[in-house]
């Protein structure tokens, strides 16, 4: 373990002063700010002295993983970031690509597992509040919400209280807002037990010129805090996201924040008509370490300074000091950097919206974060070290030697052969493949009547009003095989985002990603997120897919026990015409079922074999990132030409999964299907098994010609595998050494009611017995 | 035809209604909820959203916006005014429709595509309708359970008033296809002189062909209609 970027002295030292009544800075009270011993004295070099209260608040934030990324930011460094078409990679508030015809599109992924885990209601919420304001604040209007979640087994109550407050939060939040929730993905595994995930990713569309970034520049600027007043709700929540989680994590519930989505709806619109009005010059969300990191941060991208008197700060309550008023994680709240003069329009142009604005400083050049009360200076500290110089750590990773063991544990237990329809229909009944309904019935999804289509296919889209455009996002990661190999897993879940997009007709451009780990200070762990980033830097680099930016969230853990790594990818695509966009379910009997790609016995990690077996186990599935690239060119090819009545890829459960979900799921009614497989695997290898690179297409019987030619002069795998038929036919599906036979009601049955039927038990009950007293 | 979009804070399917107003060729503006002229107006639209947060109740703050007087006078006099979800609320709160919307029977916001059946064809927001067609149109709300005390129900049953009602997709009633628990399936309901309608559906996000329907387009190709002066 090593720190580098050691501090840089202060340049005229620095010069603050304790405040009475605040606690003396002991080696307790640094470890209790999160901050180690060799932290603490790069601080005291800093400021060439002790930090006051206030300070030591301030340096725990900003150097919180949250805030700093000390554990990620060398391995960050490794992914791709460019391309022509990125217009702002990481490091702003969001990254923004071209999206064409004079637009940008802004978008960002974002975790609240911490706050949702003691209080998912409202940790749902504001992550969802917290991650609108980021796009916003680039001067981007929200056009559509994602979200990515990860719970344990549905038959624990205490899951089914979190599940149910999370879905709650999200759809409150962004139903009120007016932001349609166009997707996302939801798994369940006991890997997630005590450490829910919540990811939110929201994309936003503006005219390229009115981009506008988040710098404080132009000394004598004034610092303007705008929206809700600041309260003593979620102080040092940025500190407990870098923390694992215990029982006693069940008090830190007043570190989550409470959402007020009515004034972030307000302060949506009084962002973007003052963002229009040319009366700012930057503008940034008091998100994680609120006023602390948003000043600062401002400071620091502009190289400029800032002067901040708390006195000035609109607070819900008296009394409060500037430790609390520096660090309150209280929502909505934005930080503005007017142009000189220009104060009372921004004023008045918040009043129209019945919020608040407040002069509360001002910018410097003298390149520090000063804080004020009044007369007193309480901190004092270099804004480019508070910023930048938090110290970064690469430590040593070693693979789980009992992870390495489960990754090569036979499987052949799991083989059979035969008449598998009960396999079939159990698989549909997992909540990890049942429909998604009875969440997204929750979250208006056509709001802002720019939907293309239904939540619950491969890929959400939007169109861009006036135009033929339209942009298709998707969120994807299987943490199983992320757990048995993180470079694999990585790699898949970022094949999958792209191979998502390319089914519904968007091609891939950029993506955004949500580092989901534990403990990093644990080589076991350590060695997964740098394996992960280096399996995402590959795919991306093949997929000419750069990262514009992203979260990290590590410390997912409960009493020592780590979440899978789970780097979610939040993936963005481009319809050049939306009249292109192909749906996942069957559309006409007769037409001829193909598949591209081919088949493997490939059973680890899968949803097959934890619902056969419980197990976690075996090598995940390989991939092929020139194959798939070359899949993806091939369906963006034919859906242009329009050749194509469905697309949907094989991902959890398999091939006889993909042709379930085509037949039952799709927005044209239910179809049956005739499938007729000519491989020797095993059964349950070959039907259930989630081998990459394959996607079940549908076409006209005359058009089977020109879509097989076309497959091979992309060099894909293609064969007519089978026919569409009426629903009375059932799902029939027959190879040398398996067959399933079901009917279309028994499999709707069971795929609608997997998680309807176990979310009608009573959640209540056991919330009651899990919570801690209030 | 001249239509104001009324925007409280918190309205969000401002920006929708307009458009669908748009496409039938309407002259259409928005209107701030502070603003109260409405002399250059033929038809008013409460939008979709959530008004004030919907705290207190749904609607509850909003009818004491400063335009809801002058939307209230409009009415009395005979102009045609649309109130769609939140709208609909506001209708309610305001005294310009009878009945109330309460919390969903399932406690949960929901958001979909319904059926209602079109029970009159004659009303400002109707005629492009034939009576008995069944629309696909999208739901969202957590507050569409309409209620009304026995008496009241049963007056605006026999007066008429109920001009949509959920139903499955050929127009049989179905309490399966009844999303919120409303009585009688009332999915619609226009005032005692026809010009106020309330709707919880959202026709305005069933107008295009990247919906997944256009029948929504009727209900304001029905009001252009219905204000076109008669040669």
């Amino acid at each position: 373990m090593t720190s580098t970027l050691d501090a840089q002295p202060a340049r005229h030292g620095t010069a603050a002063e304790p405040r009475p009544g605040d606690p003396e800075i002991t080696p307790e009270l640094v470890s209790e700010h999160g901050l180690s011993t060799d932290e603490y004295e790069q601080i005291v070099r800093t400021l060439g002295r002790t930090p006051t209260y206030a300070e030591l608040g301030v340096f725990s934030a900003m150097w919180s993983e949250h805030c700093g990324y000390k554990n990620s930011k060398r391995l960050l460094r490794l992914l791709p970031t460019e391309a022509p078409w990125v217009i702002q990679g990481p490091g702003e508030n969001a990254g923004v690509i071209d999206a064409g015809d004079g637009y940008a599109l802004a978008f960002k992924i974002e975790s609240h597992n911490h706050p949702s885990a003691v209080e998912p209601y409202q940790g749902a919420a504001t992550g969802v509040g917290g991650i609108l304001r980021d796009i916003f604040t680039m001067g981007a209007r929200p056009i559509a919400v994602l979200d990515s979640l990860r719970f344990g087994d549905l038959d624990s109550g205490r899951v089914r209280y979190l599940f149910d407050g999370v879905v709650r939060g999200v759809g409150d939040y962004g139903n009120c807002v007016g932001i349609p929730n166009i997707g996302g993905e939801v798994h369940f595994d006991r890997g997630y037990e005590g450490n829910p995930i919540v990811n939110a990713m929201c994309l936003g569309l503006m005219k390229r010129d009115d981009l506008i970034l988040g710098e404080a520049s132009g000394v004598g600027n004034p610092l303007m805090a705008v929206g809700a007043r600041t309260g003593r709700d979620g102080i040092h929540g940025a500190t407990f996201a870098s923390e694992e989680l215990s029982e006693d994590s069940q008090h830190s519930r007043p570190q989550v924040q409470i959402g007020d989505p009515f004034t972030e709806k307000l302060l949506l619109e009084a962002s973007l008509e003052l963002i229009k009005s040319g009366h700012i010059v930057g503008i940034q969300d008091m998100g994680a370490a609120g006023i602390t990191s948003s000043a600062s941060e401002m400071a620091g991208r502009a190289g400029s300074g800032v002067e901040i008197d708390t006195a000035k700060v609109p607070v819900r309550e008296p009394g409060m000091t500037p430790y609390e008023i520096l660090l309150s994680e209280s929502q909505e709240r934005m930080l503005v950097v007017a142009k000189a003069g220009h104060e009372g329009h921004v004023e008045a142009i918040l009043n129209k919206w019945e919020l608040e604005a407040a002069v509360i400083g001002a910018v410097t050049d003298d390149g520090m974060f000063r804080v004020r009360e009044g007369d007193r200076v309480v901190a004092e500290i270099p804004a480019l070290p508070l910023t930048d110089g938090c110290p970064t750590y690469e430590r040593e990773g070693i693979e789980s030697d009992e992870v390495r063991a489960l990754r090569e544990r036979d499987l052949g237990h799991v083989l059979r052969d035969g008449d598998l329809s009960d396999a079939l229909l159990d698989l549909l009944d997992s909540p990890n493949i049942g429909s998604k309904r009875w969440i997204y019935d929750q979250y208006d999804s056509t709001v802002r009547a720019s939907t293309v289509a239904e939540p619950g296919g491969d890929a959400g889209i939007v169109r861009i009003r006036g135009t033929n455009r339209a942009i298709a996002a998707t969120t994807d990661c299987n943490g199983r095989y992320t757990y048995l190999e993180p470079r694999v897993g990585a790699m898949i879940a970022v094949a999958e985002a792209a191979r998502n997009l390319a089914c519904v007709g968007a091609s891939p451009v950029a993506i955004t990603n949500n580092l989901n780990f534990g403990n990093p200070e644990r080589p076991h762990i350590y060695f997964q997120l740098r394996e992960a980033v280096l399996g995402m830097a590959e795919a991306c680099g093949v997929f000419e897919t750069p990262v514009t930016g992203g979260n990290v969230s590590l410390y997912n853990e409960t009493d020592g026990a780590a979440i899978y790594p789970t780097p979610v990818i939040g993936m963005v695509g481009l319809i050049a015409d939306v009249s292109h966009v192909t749906g996942s379910g069957f559309r006409a009997v007769g037409d001829a079922i193909v598949l591209f790609g081919e088949c493997a016995d490939e059973l680890g990690g899968s949803e097959y074999l934890y619902r056969a077996t419980g197990e976690v186990a075996g090598a995940p599935p390989r991939v092929d990132l020139l194959a798939e690239r070359a899949l993806q060119r091939l369906l963006l090819d034919l859906g242009r030409q329009g050749l194509l009545h469905s697309a949907h890829d094989c991902s959890e459960g398999g091939l006889a999964v993909a042709l379930a979900e085509s037949a039952i799921a799709g927005t044209e009614g239910r179809f049956g299907c005739d499938v007729s497989l000519d491989d020797e695997l095993p059964g349950t290898a070959l039907l259930f098994s989630e081998t990459q690179g394959r996607v079940v297409v549908t076409v006209e019987p005359a058009r089977l010609d020109l879509v097989l030619e076309a497959a091979g002069a992309h060099g894909v795998p293609a064969k007519r595998i089978g026919t569409v038929e009426r629903a009375g036919h059932g799902l029939k599906i027959r190879s040398p050494r398996a067959e399933v036979s079901v009917s279309l009601e028994a499999a709707a049955r069971q795929y609608f009611s997997a998680i309807p039927r176990r979310m009608e038990q009573n959640v209540s009950v056991d919330r009651a017995a899990t919570s801690p007293p209030t | 035809m001249r239509v104001a979009v009324v925007t409280f804070p918190g309205s969000n399917c401002d920006h929708d209604g307009y458009h669908a107003f748009k496409l039938v060729g309407a002259d259409t503006r928005f209107l701030w909820h502070r603003e109260t002229d409405l002399s250059d107006t033929d038809a008013v639209l409460l939008p979709g959203g959530f008004s004030y947060g919907d705290y207190l109740r749904s609607g509850a703050i909003a009818r004491f916006s400063p335009v809801m007087e002058a939307v209230v006078a409009f009415a009395r006099a005979g102009g045609p005014v649309l109130g769609i979800c939140n709208g609909f609320q506001i209708l309610c709160e305001a005294g310009l429709l009878p009945g109330t919307l309460l919390r969903n029977e399932s406690r949960r916001f929901r958001a979909h595509d319904v059926w209602i059946r079109v029970e009159r064809s004659d009303t400002p927001f109707t005629l492009a309708y034939e009576a008995g067609r069944v629309l696909r149109v999208p739901i969202a709300h957590a507050d569409g359970n309409y209620f009304a005390d026995s008496d009241t129900l049963a007056r605006i049953e026999d007066r008429g008033q109920v001009v949509f009602r959920y139903t499955d997709p050929d127009g049989n009633p179905d309490p399966a296809y009844n999303p919120n628990g409303a009585q009688n399936r009332i999915a619609g309901i226009v005032s005692e002189q026809g010009n106020v309608l309330g709707m919880m559906p959202h026709p305005e996000r069933a107008v295009e062909s990247v919906h997944s329907s256009t029948d929504g387009l009727g209900v304001f190709q029905s009001l252009v209609t219905s204000l076109q002066p008669v040669p």
